[in-house]
């Protein structure tokens, strides 16, 4: 028991503490790009003493992409975390294993019947992304579950690297049609530009978090049935199919509605899970809330970095995260036996 | 006692009557096929020309007429190139399925194309005026530098098996392609990039050829007389020492030989993945397990392959031009998912 309270103590501050880390940068980031907000500024905005110029910046430009930012870090750190713990595989990710090609090809089936992004029916581009992440996530489960010995770790990152090659090739195929300035936007897409930047993209990814987080923060019990294995798991009373394929949507679904919104990132998935194992251990209530955490504070970090740094031509955030995500899965797979 | 057996039975295979014939008849075929294929993609494209003129353009080129020219200046040397490049992608797969023991190996997934593009992002964005054959040296380097950093961080204490290999290939591949785009993008690159990505054949001219033709050409020769010790090592590791294979040597000059065919052609017409996966398993349902008959027959099939993908695409939806890469994939994704499908066994 006192353990138990040890840790949720421990939890809260590291949460405290990253919430601390993320608002700094976001403050940071506010500070960088072509309309510079000091902080002064921001605090005077944010409380209505703000001249319009800036209120207008900060509320119409600068906001409304950060809430995307943030709200899609916590949709990819989260569901990073619930395929680990599902497949009981500390390789796992989205972006590896292929469910977002399946959103790309869910986004590109948009474009082709849409043309447009910014008008009110870019709510539908979620239903779209996860579809797409759906028809993947089937199609690797299918080919990568085996009955008798479940989802064998390394297997299954070589279907969904087969699932993700297959998705991006009937992309290409398809934006290869598209004309040039929806091609040229569907490219940066691909590589994780964050391009969310109105209100409606904020009301369009919002529901998808604040409904499905909070549901799968209810099962972090299952959760942790699930990482004592199947057997187990169902010997303590849970439903084992059921829930596995519930929650195996829940990841879909939060990967698919995050890379709506802010292009395919790959890589906070996998490396998120892995820092808040390491800051609060593996008890799934604690540590899913700290992996969305450190989703939210490494994608926003990536955005400045890739809007500030590189001036003037920004470079898209999945690039800067796929620097640093990538190798460090290169070190896990040396480490893993 | 074992060793004696299989050297033996390597030996007899070749040797016998059977095996030889049927070596040859699919030979033939190949040829055929490869000639064949390569008499429709010259005639058909966008614009139709009937056999009897090709023909003729061939014998006699006759500047003055307008078929003879798009002819000459334009379909042949696209359709040479795939083949050629065709042949040096199946190769390079044989050779690293071979010295990998990874059935699942090619340039593509084991990331190698990557790197070369990599490199060649590099070029266009810092030196944007080299010549081709610098441009080609270059490519060459960063398929190396893929390798080994592949091999470097796919080892571990566990061994380097087929699956970890395949999957630091593909991250090593998404990290590199990841960079490239960043690049591409920074230096607002992406139009003069975009051909490299999928892959095209439609921009090799006469000069590229007369100076990637011989290169491959050698490559190929050379890795058909890895072949013996090649199949040897094939047999896996014990056996290949047993039998006085330098497996390390032997291992060094494959993957070489794989690196110059696959860096090459990366520099000529872009990243084309999928072909080493499946011309190489085809060409052992052919001709059996005998590397000295495998790269043969992969050379032609794989040329087969790319020029049949290179006049689909140019045929989908004439004037436009489909990335022949796309095409490729199309065939060799669902493949990829069967040999992962079948192999799980084993892997």
């Amino acid at each position: 028991m006192e353990y138990t309270l040890d840790r949720r103590r421990r939890a809260m501050t590291v949460g405290a503490i990253l919430m601390l880390i993320a608002a700094g940068i976001v403050i940071l980031s506010l500070n960088t790009g072509s309309i510079r907000l000091s902080p002064m500024t921001v605090i005077q905005t944010f409380i209505g003493k703000g001249s319009p110029d800036d209120t207008m910046v900060l509320f119409e430009f600068r906001l409304p992409r950060i809430l995307v930012t943030l709200l899609a870090g916590i949709g990819l750190g989260i569901s990073g975390a619930i395929l680990q713990g599902l497949s009981k595989n500390s390789l796992a990710d989205p972006g590896i294993l292929g469910i977002h090609a399946g959103a790309s090809f869910g986004l590109i089936l948009f474009v082709t019947f849409f043309h447009s992004m910014n008008s009110m029916s870019s709510l539908l581009i979620p239903f779209f992304t996860f579809a797409g992440g759906t028809a993947a996530a089937l199609l690797i489960v299918w080919l990568a579950y085996d009955r008798h010995q479940g989802f064998l770790p390394v297997r299954l990152l070589l279907i969904g690297i087969a699932v993700s090659a297959g998705f991006s090739a009937i992309s290409l195929f398809l934006s290869l049609s598209l004309d040039e300035q929806t091609y040229a936007f569907t490219a940066r897409w691909l590589i994780g530009s964050v391009w969310g930047r109105d209100w409606i993209h904020v009301y369009t990814l919002l529901p998808w978090i604040a409904f499905i987080v909070p549901y799968v923060l209810l099962q972090s019990k299952s959760l942790n049935a699930f990482s004592l294995g199947d057997e187990l798991a169902a010997g303590i009373g849970t439903p084992v199919r059921r829930q596995r394929l519930l929650l195996l949507a829940c990841a879909v679904a939060l990967s698919c509605a995050s890379v709506a919104m802010s292009g395919g990132i790959g890589f906070i998935g996998l490396v998120a899970p892995h820092i808040a194992r390491r800051l609060v251990g593996p008890m799934h209530q604690h540590f899913l809330i700290i992996a969305g955490l450190v989703g939210l504070v490494i994608l926003v970090a990536a955005d400045t970095i890739g809007r500030s740094i590189f001036q003037p031509n920004a470079i898209p955030a999945g690039v800067v995260v796929a620097a640093v995500g990538a190798p460090y899965f290169l070190y896990l797979l040396r480490r893993t036996k | 006692m074992r060793t004696g057996f299989i050297q033996h039975w390597l030996g007899k295979q070749a040797a016998s009557g059977a095996g030889i014939a049927q070596f040859i008849a699919v030979l033939f075929f190949a040829l055929f096929g490869l000639a064949l294929s390569m008499f429709l993609a010259v005639s058909f494209g966008a614009k139709d020309l009937s056999l009897s003129t090709v023909w003729t353009a061939i014998i006699h080129y006759n500047p003055e007429l307008t078929a003879h020219q798009i002819i000459h200046e334009l379909r042949l040397p696209r359709v040479l190139a795939a083949a050629v490049i065709g042949a040096a992608f199946a190769v390079a797969g044989a050779l690293m399925q071979g010295v990998t023991r990874n059935p699942l190996a090619d340039a593509g997934i084991l990331g190698v194309n990557a790197g070369a593009t990599f490199m060649i992002v590099l070029c266009f964005a810092f030196f944007p005026n080299l010549p081709y054959s610098a441009l080609m040296l270059l490519s060459f380097m960063g398929a190396v530098l893929s390798a080994l950093l592949i091999f470097l961080l796919g080892s571990s204490p566990g061994g380097l098996t087929p699956l970890r290999l395949t999957v630091a290939g593909a991250v090593v591949a998404a990290l590199l392609h990841s960079l490239s785009s960043g690049i591409a993008i920074y230096y607002e690159l992406s139009q003069d990039l975009a051909f490299w990505y999928a892959g095209g054949v439609a921009g090799v001219k006469w000069h590229h050829l007369e100076l990637l033709a011989p290169i491959i050409l050698i490559a190929i020769a050379a890795s058909i007389a890895l072949g013996r010790s090649v199949s040897i090592i094939a047999m896996g590791e014990e056996v290949a020492v047993n039998l006085g294979v330098k497996t390390k040597r032997i291992r060094v000059l494959g993957m070489a030989a794989a690196l110059v065919l696959a860096g090459v052609s990366v520099s000529a017409v872009g990243s084309i993945g999928f072909v080493g996966l499946v011309i190489p398993h085809i060409a052992r349902k052919l001709v059996g397990v005998d590397y000295r008959l495998i790269i043969p027959v992969s050379a032609l099939l794989g040329a087969v392959l790319l020029v049949l993908a290179d006049l689909a695409a140019r045929m989908v939806n004439p004037p436009k031009e489909l990335a022949i890469g796309v095409m490729v994939a199309l065939v060799g994704v669902p493949f990829f998912l069967y040999l992962a499908h079948r192999e799980r066994r084993n892997l």
